[in-house]
């Protein structure tokens, strides 16, 4: 009888704690940095246009084919305004359909489909959770500003920079302190 | 005495499943009963079928860890495990040491958080309704560390062939180190709370017996063998990645009973701790994630191959024909759900319809894994 007892104690101890569940509509439990929630599309605002260039990279390599995706000539390279010679046209995710598993991410090269924070799917149009380009690159917008996503490419490449600094400071390590050594540190949070 | 003669009874089948919550997911059993005894068990299966073997066939391997993330969906690291290994030793690739010990880490962490699923159901199965709540809680914090590594809670897409997708977060180590004392206690906790509470030993104790004979020829494998007393655990007989570095022992059991089973699986969840430990002390900080010259889209050799790891459930095995193409040729999986359902026949014969809940549930099933 005394192990039953002994349980109940545990019960009782718990019950007399602060409880560990949280009441999910009304209260959120904080999302961890890495989360990745659905894709959305960045938008680059030196420029003033979407990272993506349509590539259709992302779109072969879904597991689900739940993308699809057209390009045009980029109406801003002709002004000068913007290095990329071509441009998203349309995109659509159907996020009912896509699994999460971050493909698309990974072998994007232009930093231009990320996983947000979002993933809430509750819709209550028939048809709404096909997301269009505007819809995705507002999704885009809102993760960038909160939380300062940065390309993944530009710190790439800082780090590089600053392995390649160290390195050279300890082979060196002679009177001349290289120059470029400060260089990385510029460019701070979106 | 010549009145007993003259009352005749007749079996009655009774229909269970697919929809009953304590199948733990889609899986039906026609039950033949004499009176509150289980004369037979047809089990139907099929209802999660989802053909990821074919589909497989059609997919890049890539594309496949993704599908492998939801056969068994609450060990999904040790899935991803097991396809990533079969396909990297058909390609004879050597992945480097700190991917491999992440790998452990991340596995041992899900064995335990499948073991603690498994804990909660085995409380609810026995009309418990406190131990689901405490295998949550310390199931939780483990799903939140994976969150934080793999960016998702359950399908991670984590693992890559020749290594792991990327960087988990600085302060890794650290939070498993906490997550593992935390573990210890809740794991304590756990097991005071139901393993020898009189009314669920009384409910567990020879129940669904089945010897360690009968049970390596019905194919029995993982945590229900070792509950029949056959120390056979993949980890020790065929250590595969880094298994032969660490030092733990193989819970078994004597009775092979439902309780046994039960025991084996909180006595694992204690030697996964120690391994994960070990792991951490061992785990060099640096280095490279993925092995060289894996291309993101790998071309296996023409060949074959088979490879077993131990997952929370048993011995799966991925077997893999490769026609030298980017897709296999074909995929074939072991699983251990599925192999261990074999013996719901026999563990349930002769037993009471009340104990065929506990009998199924002491053998932790997964449908995603049973039917694919």
């Amino acid at each position: 009888m005394l192990n039953s007892f002994k349980g109940l104690g545990i019960t009782l101890r718990t019950f007399l704690g602060k409880p560990v569940t949280a009441e999910y509509p009304k209260q959120h439990l904080p999302i961890q940095e890495s989360f990745m929630g659905f894709p959305v599309l960045t938008w680059d605002p030196k420029v003033g246009e979407p990272y993506c260039v349509g590539c259709m990279v992302c779109i072969r390599m879904c597991p689900t084919q739940c993308m699809s995706a057209t390009m045009k000539d980029n109406p801003l390279q002709k002004e000068g305004k913007s290095t990329r010679r071509k441009i998203v046209e349309s995109f659509e995710i159907n996020l009912g359909r896509c699994i999460v598993c971050g493909i698309c991410e990974e072998v994007c090269a232009f930093d231009a489909i990320t996983m947000s924070h979002f993933h809430e799917l509750a819709t209550v149009a028939r048809n709404g959770r096909r997301v269009d380009l505007d819809r995705l690159l507002d999704l885009g917008k809102e993760y960038q500003h909160d939380s300062g996503w940065r390309p993944p490419t530009e710190i790439e490449k800082e780090k590089l920079a600053a392995l390649k600094a160290t390195q050279s400071a300890a082979a060196v390590a002679a009177p001349s302190s290289a120059g470029p050594a400060t260089e990385p540190q510029t460019g701070g949070g979106a | 005495m010549t009145q007993a003669r003259q009352l005749q009874s007749l079996d009655m089948m009774v229909n269970m499943g697919p929809q009953h919550p304590s199948t733990h997911g889609v899986f039906r059993m026609v039950l033949w009963l004499d009176g509150e005894e289980v004369v037979d068990v047809e089990p139907h299966i099929g209802y999660l079928h989802r053909g990821s073997e074919k589909l497989a066939e059609d997919e890049l391997y890539p594309q496949i860890i993704t599908l492998f993330d939801r056969m068994d969906y609450v060990g999904n690291f040790n899935s991803e495990l097991a396809f990533c290994m079969a396909v990297e030793k058909l390609m004879s690739v050597e992945v480097p040491e700190r991917p491999q010990y992440l790998r452990i880490i991340l596995c041992e962490l899900n064995r335990i958080s499948s073991h603690m699923l498994f804990y909660g159901t085995m409380g609810l199965d026995a009309g418990a309704m406190t131990p689901v709540m405490f295998g949550f809680r310390e199931r939780e914090r483990i799903q939140r560390l994976f969150e934080a590594t793999s960016g998702a809670r359950m399908m991670h897409n984590y693992f890559r062939i020749g290594g792991i997708k990327e960087e988990p977060p600085p302060d890794f180590k650290q939070r498993v180190a906490g997550v593992l004392g935390e573990l210890d206690a809740g794991i304590d906790q756990c097991d005071k709370l139901l393993t020898y509470n009189e009314v669920y030993l009384m409910r567990t104790k020879d129940v669904g017996r089945i010897s360690g004979k009968e049970a390596l020829e019905l194919g029995l494998t993982g945590p229900s063998l070792r509950a029949s007393g056959v120390p056979y655990d993949v980890r020790v007989y065929e250590p595969y990645s880094l298994y032969n570095r660490f030092q733990f022992d193989i819970p078994v059991g004597n009775n092979g009973d439902v309780w046994d089973r039960y025991a084996v699986r909180v006595a694992e969840m204690r030697e996964s701790v120690k391994i994960i430990r070990q792991a951490l002390e061992q785990m060099p900080d640096g280095g490279p994630l993925v092995a060289q010259g894996v291309r993101r889209i790998p071309r296996p050799p023409k060949g074959e191959t088979y490879l077993a790891t131990e997952s929370p459930r048993g011995e799966l095995g991925v077997f893999i024909v490769s026609d030298g193409g980017d897709k296999p040729y074909r995929l074939k999986v072991r699983p251990p759900s599925f192999v261990n359902l074999q013996s719901l026949r026999p563990m349930l014969r002769n037993s009471y319809v009340a104990d065929a809940v506990m009998i199924l549930g002491s053998l932790d099933i997964i449908l995603g894994e049973v039917d694919r």
